[in-house]
């Protein structure tokens, strides 16, 4: 029983080890602009990763998930404005618990629905969300936001320079909480339970016939689907330096689908590409011209038509027709 | 009393713009099972092709009845965006799964707004003169402007004239048909595409007429779009997907649940909007006009 299962992990760690090794330099590599970029990546692929447990593998389209990537960001902004704390791991901790509550809320109505359904419904909660912190600015401070001082890391003091902590002891510590979401996630997806949600999304009817309690796997893929939004927003928060309503509103949701699209979201690493992908397409749209929405939109209008199994089932076309006997 | 009434003209102004726009929306479902997020950007031409038209006619002097007679012009345009984009990029995605026709669709209004942003730039577009120029009546001891008024007409008017159409109309019995079994429909020989490009320009005209009589009243900005079409979603999520006499009842409930939100209870308005189409699906899931099909 080992050796077929040695065979694929073995074939995992050839090209993980090289990538994690070429990820640990980035920041003596290039300069901090790549380097942020890059964190904003990771910290949208964990979100994306999450997303992809109901897209990818339960067959539940989210149009919400800035509810749950919101609600992790103002969790650390409440955290700091209102109980004065400054450590990253309370942050992580509490951001985990706000987007675990709300999205056992929020999944206990949603799962009842698929498609289309499941879509609005996830949208028009997640929009709920977005006008509280816009209406009450007294508490969130409105369109302004709140702002986040850098964090302490495992109880050390981040010091003054603001870049060099983000550059390097913030990244690190992302990469960290990125490689283990990324493991986690692998685990859950390869679990009974990973099989039983992909059993729903394949025949709904044939996987309750076979005794899966098709509701409750939907609203635990949903709950962990939407902890992993939380974390990410959590970890969001003290790199961009400000929660904003801008990540609770609808349009950001339709930012995450982008993003799993773009990678392949029949891919497990798809979303992981696709969030980094799009965070440098989209910072160089951005500082390319102000109609940046034009640009993006186009791609996504392309990238459906012509390419709707994304950047890693295109590179999965290329390795199977490279492998093809000749 | 008077202070009441002018409550419910204002609930069924907000009602007849809603009405439009969630209208244009559940109809092209209706027909075509397809959920366009562009949607709100079509009321966003609308309102600013107006606007512009407008402007335009009012600094070059034109008399003022031509300005009146500009209104219609942004449902018109609405209408030809619509009667373009249904043949070149959706009807590529009819077979396809959803989440591939929600991401053509928010990759369209992405490009739409921007779009309104290249041609007309980032500041607002007013058409305020017809506004003045329809003058007020008076309600009791206040002053009310007729122009809302008018606006209100419009909405029963097309809610009107749209039911005629899908009720009384040889058209509205092959677009019902359509609606209900597609291939059938298709095997007794409609032409379904003839009739899918039809409904389709049909619901962005009136989008488009919704934008246009919003426009003299207040400006046209960038993301009225986006707002609009969330409205636009609580509004058929409540009245049922795909439903006109749910479009209907919905767009009167949402306007008066706002007008009453606005002055009650301001903080928790559009919450409130939400969690009412929340509770709504989960009590009735089609929503209290669907046809419990899917």
């Amino acid at each position: 029983m080992a050796a077929p299962m040695q065979r694929p992990l073995l074939k995992i760690l050839a090209w993980a080890v090289p990538l994690g090794l070429a990820l640990l330099a980035v920041p003596h590599v290039v300069g901090p602009f790549h380097t942020l970029t890059l964190m904003y990546g990771l910290v949208f692929g964990i979100a994306v990763l999450g997303f992809n447990l109901l897209l990818g593998y339960t067959g539940l389209l989210s149009f919400g998930h800035s509810a749950y990537f919101g609600a992790g960001a103002y969790a650390v902004a409440f955290m700091v404005k209102y109980f004065k704390l400054a450590s990253m791991e309370l942050f992580l901790a509490g951001s985990v618990l706000v987007s675990a509550v709300i999205s056992i809320v929020f999944g206990f109505v949603c799962v009842r629905y698929t498609r289309i359904f499941f879509g609005i419904l996830t949208l028009a909660l997640s929009q709920v969300l977005w006008s509280l912190a816009f209406k009450f600015f007294w508490v969130t401070g409105g369109t302004d936001g709140l702002r986040i001082p850098t964090p302490w890391l495992l109880g050390m003091d981040p010091g003054t320079d603001k870049m060099e902590f983000l550059a390097f002891r913030y990244y690190y510590y992302v990469l960290a909480v990125f490689v283990l979401c990324a493991i986690v996630m692998w685990v859950i997806v390869h679990s009974p339970f990973g099989k039983a949600l992909q059993a729903i999304r394949d025949n709904e009817t044939r996987a309750e016939f076979v005794g899966i309690r098709i509701r409750r796997y939907r609203l635990i893929a949903f709950v962990i689907s939407g902890v992993f939004a939380g974390l990410a927003g959590a970890l969001w928060a003290p790199l961009n330096g400000l929660a904003t309503p801008d990540v609770l509103v609808w349009t950001f949701s339709g930012e995450i689908v982008f993003m799993a699209v773009l990678g392949g979201f029949h891919n497990f690493i798809g979303p992981i590409v696709g969030a980094v992908a799009f965070t440098y397409l989209k910072t160089y749209a951005v500082g390319f011209t102000v109609y940046w929405q034009l640009l993006l939109g186009t791609v996504l209008v392309v990238l459906v038509l012509a390419l709707p199994r994304g950047i890693m089932g295109m590179v999965e076309y290329l390795i199977a027709k490279l492998r093809r006997p000749r | 009393m008077e202070f009441l009434l002018i409550h419910v003209l204002n609930a069924l102004l907000y009602s007849s713009v809603l009405f439009l726009i969630a209208g244009g929306l559940s109809l092209i479902y209706g027909v075509m099972r397809i959920l366009n997020l562009a949607h709100g950007s079509l009321y966003a031409i609308g309102a600013y092709v107006t606007a512009w038209a407008i402007g335009t006619a009012a600094a070059a002097g034109a008399p003022n009845a031509v300005l009146f007679l500009l209104l219609p012009a942004g449902a018109v345009a609405a209408a030809a965006v619509g009667a373009a984009l249904e043949p070149t990029l959706l009807r590529p995605f009819y077979k396809r799964p959803e989440e591939y026709q929600l991401l053509v669709t928010f990759g369209l209004l992405m490009i739409i707004e921007d779009c309104l942003h290249l041609i007309w730039g980032p500041n607002p577009l007013s058409a305020g003169k017809v506004y003045q120029l329809a003058g007020s009546v008076n309600i009791g001891t206040s002053r009310y402007p007729a122009y809302n008024l008018a606006v209100i007409a419009v909405g029963i008017l097309s809610a009107l004239l749209l039911w005629a159409f899908i009720y009384r109309t040889r058209f509205g019995v092959v677009l019902r048909a359509t609606s209900q079994n597609m291939r059938m429909a298709s095997a007794l020989g409609v032409n379904v595409n003839r009739i899918y490009i039809q409904a389709f320009t049909i619901g962005c005209l009136m989008a488009g007429l919704g934008g246009a009589i919003v426009v003299p009243g207040q400006s046209a900005v960038l993301g009225m779009g986006v707002e609009a079409l969330v409205l636009a979603f609580v509004v058929v999520v409540i009245g049922g997907l795909g439903s006109l006499e749910g479009a209907f009842a919905g767009a009167l409930i949402v306007g008066f649940v706002r007008e009453a939100g606005v002055a009650l209870f301001p903080e928790v308005e559009l919450a409130v909007l939400y969690l009412i189409a929340a509770v709504v699906l989960l009590v009735r899931p089609a929503g209290l006009f669907g046809r419990g099909e899917r």
